[in-house]
């Protein structure tokens, strides 16, 4: 099947039901994207679909055909997605790092569809899970984005 | 440089940053470092016998051409800033941007051995308090060096040269040289005496002290970061494994073996200790198929290498079994007539604590590559905190010299204590074994439910307090006996000569001038395996303690905050740490009060001294829908002086999250001898809706250098349910707070 990833087309052999997220990462190569837990609890596999924050680990990649997907490796072709990094890195957000690819993503998404999400948007959009406790500093980058506030 | 890149990967693992430096070495962009090319030669090169800890600027140090400087760092990069604060420290004395740096995990070996412990781990917050001295004096040793060669170069003596970040300045003729020009000479430099070395006067620190970006920031927010799990050699093969249900079983047949050997994708399916494991192209294959096996299991053997999980364990009835011990017992501290004091006192106050198992839950699942090279040598990535001790066990696991092992210690997504050696909680034993049985590289990801069954466990206690209060209801005495075994002793599968101080820490080494006091442990080997999580023994006996200490200054009616700086008066460190957590949260009010926005709130405190590093914590909490809402967390932490404030401060709201987590929700309930979560669904971690604001105030007393990994940990807890009791007026005695309903 084919698939279209960050604009570009793959041809792709894998079951019908394999998990987006290992296609991505054992098929293409594509490692930003995390594995956590297999059951769409952390977050950390999120990936967009046709601009939407999906969590890759659950979605068949069957379902996937025809759409557009982004990967963390793309977010800085984005317009939105390169402000986010932005914000990431000035509010100095990652510790270990491993659940950032998601969160970049979720905030993307969020940020795509409502450039000045409330409080409470940011809230019920930012759910992924972070070990370190980032959450803080995710909550400071995005109140930043929010309020159109550019970093270099 | 990307042209010549097919030429040098054919038989190195690709995604790893060696890459790089092969590939621009490749293109003729002689990469002139001090030292020997890279990887296990050039350490052991620079590995000579007797030499001063932390002295051999090559093994540690490679300046390129273009100035910038590789660091191969003794400390693995988690998550905790250790990275950046070693590019800081050595950035400092060399006069170097810490920017320029890049840092990698070093391999294993004596040269990397810089703590003044005598150690090498990842762990105990002590990567900068146990090496700051001599990772400073490591940056002067290599910026002499420099100094050194250019000296030659110009033709000029010594002292008329000085450095800028980045070069060497002869101010007299107006020459400069920089870095990357002085490398190849100061290569042929014997590093000078560490003795004739003189280091920066703090008062002038450029970068030490400073909230320097993290090294770090972007890879991690980009998805370049790589992990482990995200590594791959060529010819790779993936793995996956089914672990017995309960710790010791071992496989006894396989139903359906034929079958899922035919499955899609699937190489071959290996038995192994405790586990089956199916080796396929592709990792989601494997772990299909692996998750298809039939098995049947059999009991432990009487003689089993590991501790055999019994069929009837359960957690919950396991903290009656604890609080029914009585003894023997054996005393950590034991000061004035505790005994007598209680029999004497009139006013007495006693009281059962305890906690429960916690599981590491570190977002990146445990994984492990290993390759077997032609020439029989063996090369294993993995994630460590102690590579010296990882390396040693697969010698003997694997009957190699350790010169025959390569072992890589990549970024750790999230470690808390995950990633010691505990030997039935690893997957590289099996990744070996895997590799060896089909003669091809494998990679084996542990999925999360294979890691939540196999995970080492924060240990348990049930604490028995009795206290005596004076005429002024002020503590004469106060006791703590706990039931438990500490994650030593448990990883050593027995009491040692000496008590484990990972058991009691927290309740013994408090600073309360209380006259009479005794601390003591029941040890009680338990069925379950244990392991060190953050903070280790002061997750649980700070709880314990600060609590009950509340319960004392209620009974005596004393406000809890005015108690401590009481029982702390001649203690000047912690009483302006006191003070100045109390002043961070607008001045000391414990409630209940009315906030704004109309919920009926209190505040609690409390303090822990782990680590080297001493911390003071209010809690605000409310109650919502008959669960706690922690609105603010005020830390004052003192860690004596520091590197990175900018650091410390996420270290905090980190440890607070985890405070808050093992506080409000997060347990790991065994029935039947299995857990019952074997994923986030059923073992929730803290999530962004439960957290608190969390405000921080660094406080440098100018004392030893202490930790900060951990030590801004253990007081959240016991602030928590201070301020719960104050609120509801229901003591709680033990976590998580989930168990309980409020109102």
């Amino acid at each position: 099947m084919e698939l279209r990833i960050n604009q570009q087309a793959y041809q792709v052999d894998a079951d019908a039901d394999t998990p987006l997220l290992w296609v991505i990462r054992d098929d293409l190569g594509l490692t930003g994207t995390k594995y956590g837990c297999g059951l769409a609890q952390c977050g950390a596999c999120s990936v967009l679909v046709d601009g939407n924050v999906v969590r890759s680990c659950v979605t068949p990649v069957a379902a996937l055909v025809g759409r557009e997907i982004t990967t963390i490796e793309a977010i800085e072709a984005d317009e939105v997605g390169k402000r986010v990094v932005a914000a990431w890195v000035d509010r100095q957000v990652a510790q270990c790092g491993y659940c950032q690819s998601g969160q970049v993503m979720a905030a993307t998404a969020l940020l795509k569809h409502t450039p000045a999400p409330s409080k409470a948007q940011i809230d019920a959009a930012m759910v992924n899970l972070c070990r370190c406790g980032t959450y803080n500093a995710i909550h400071a980058a995005m109140d930043d984005l929010a309020a159109g506030k550019e970093t270099a | 440089m990307n042209t010549v890149l097919p030429d040098v990967t054919l038989d190195a693992p690709i995604n790893l940053s060696r890459r790089r430096f092969l590939a621009s070495t490749a293109v003729g962009a002689l990469v002139i470092g001090f030292g020997l090319p890279l990887g296990a030669s050039r350490v052991q090169a620079a590995t000579g016998a007797g030499a001063e800890r932390g002295t051999q600027v090559p093994a540690f140090l490679e300046i390129r051409p273009d100035g910038s400087v590789r660091l191969l760092s003794p400390f693995m990069e988690g998550g905790q800033g250790t990275h950046t604060a070693m590019a800081q420290i050595i950035g400092e004395e060399l006069d170097a941007d810490p920017a320029t740096f890049t840092v990698e995990a070093a391999p294993p070996g004596e040269a990397y051995v810089v703590m003044e412990n005598g150690m090498r781990i990842t762990g105990g917050s002590m990567s900068v308090r146990m090496s700051y001295p001599t990772m400073r004096r490591l940056g002067a040793l290599a910026r002499a060096m420099l100094l050194q060669a250019a000296a030659e170069q110009l033709g000029v003596p010594v002292a008329q040269l000085t450095t800028q970040p980045g070069r060497v300045v002869h101010a007299a003729s107006g020459r400069s040289l920089g870095y990357g020009e002085l490398a190849g000479r100061a290569l042929d430099m014997p590093v000078p005496d560490p003795a004739g070395i003189t280091l920066r006067d703090p008062s002038q620190f450029r970068w030490i002290g400073k909230p320097v970006k993290r090294l770090d920031a972007y890879d991690k927010s980009t998805g370049k970061a790589q992990y482990s799990i995200d590594l791959k050699v060529d010819g790779m093969l993936h793995a996956a494994v089914q672990h017995a249900p309960r710790l010791g079983m071992t496989v006894g047949s396989l139903r359906n073996q034929a079958q899922v050997e035919a499955m899609k994708g699937v190489h071959s399916v290996h038995t192994l200790p405790g586990a089956v494991a199916v080796v396929a192209e592709r990792w989601w294959h494997a772990k299909r198929a692996v998750e298809a096996i039939q098995v049947d299991w059999l009991e432990a053997a009487a003689d089993s290498s590991v501790r055999a999980m019994p069929a009837d364990f359960s957690s919950d009835t396991y903290r009656d079994f604890l609080a029914a011990q009585q003894g023997p017992t054996r005393d950590d501290e034991n000061q004035g007539d505790v005994a007598a004091t209680l029999a004497s006192a009139k006013t007495r106050v006693d009281a059962t604590y305890h906690n429960q198992y916690l599981n590491h839950a570190q977002l990146e699942p445990p994984s492990a590559l290993a390759r077997y090279n032609p020439d029989g040598t063996l090369e294993v990535w993995l994630p460590n905190q102690a590579p010296d001790m990882f390396r040693a066990d697969i010698a003997k696991r694997t009957g190699l010299s350790l010169e025959q092992i390569t072992l890589h210690s990549p970024l750790l997504g999230g470690f808390f204590g995950r990633h010691f050696l505990y030997d039935s909680a690893n997957p590289y034993p099996q990744a070996i074994a895997l590799t060896k049985a089909v003669g091809r590289p494998i990679k084996l990801i542990w999925s999360r439910e294979e890691e939540f069954v196999r995970d080492v466990l924060r240990p348990v206690a049930v604490v028995k307090f009795r206290a005596a209060l004076d005429d002024q209801g002020l503590p004469l005495a106060i006791e703590a006996v706990s039931a438990t075994e500490g994650p030593t002793e448990a990883i050593a599968g027995k009491q040692g000569d000496k008590l484990d101080p990972t058991a009691l820490e927290g309740l013994s080494g408090k600073s309360y001038a209380i006259p009479n006091k005794r601390i003591a442990q029941i040890y009680v080997k338990g069925p379950a395996m244990l392991g060190y999580w953050r903070s280790v023994g002061n997750s649980l006996n700070d709880f314990f303690y600060e609590a009950f200490l509340d319960e004392l200054a209620d009974k005596g009616g004393h406000d809890p905050y005015e108690l401590r700086l009481h029982l702390l008066r001649d203690n000047a460190r912690l009483t302006t740490l006191l003070r100045a957590v109390g002043e961070l949260s607008g001045g000391w009010k414990r409630g209940p009060f009315t906030a704004e926005d109309g919920s009926r709130r209190a505040r609690g405190v409390a303090m822990a001294s782990p680590f080297g590093s001493h911390a003071a914590v209010v809690a605000e909490v409310s109650i919502e829908n008959g669960q706690v809402k922690v609105h603010d967390i005020w830390q004052a932490i003192d860690p004596g002086s520091i590197v990175n404030p900018a650091i410390i401060e996420a270290q905090v709201n980190g440890a607070v999250a985890l405070g808050l987590s093992q506080t409000l929700l997060e347990e790991a309930v065994y029935v039947n001898g299995m857990p019952r979560a074997r994923n986030y669904d059923l073992y929730p971690i803290l999530p962004p809706s439960r957290m608190a604001r969390v405000h921080v105030k660094i406080v440098e007393s100018g004392e030893k250098m202490g930790g900060i990994g951990e030590p801004p940990l253990p007081a959240v807890a016991p602030a928590v349910a201070n301020a719960v009791a104050r609120l509801t007026g229901q003591r709680i005695r033990s976590l998580p707070l989930s168990r309980y309903t409020f109102s």
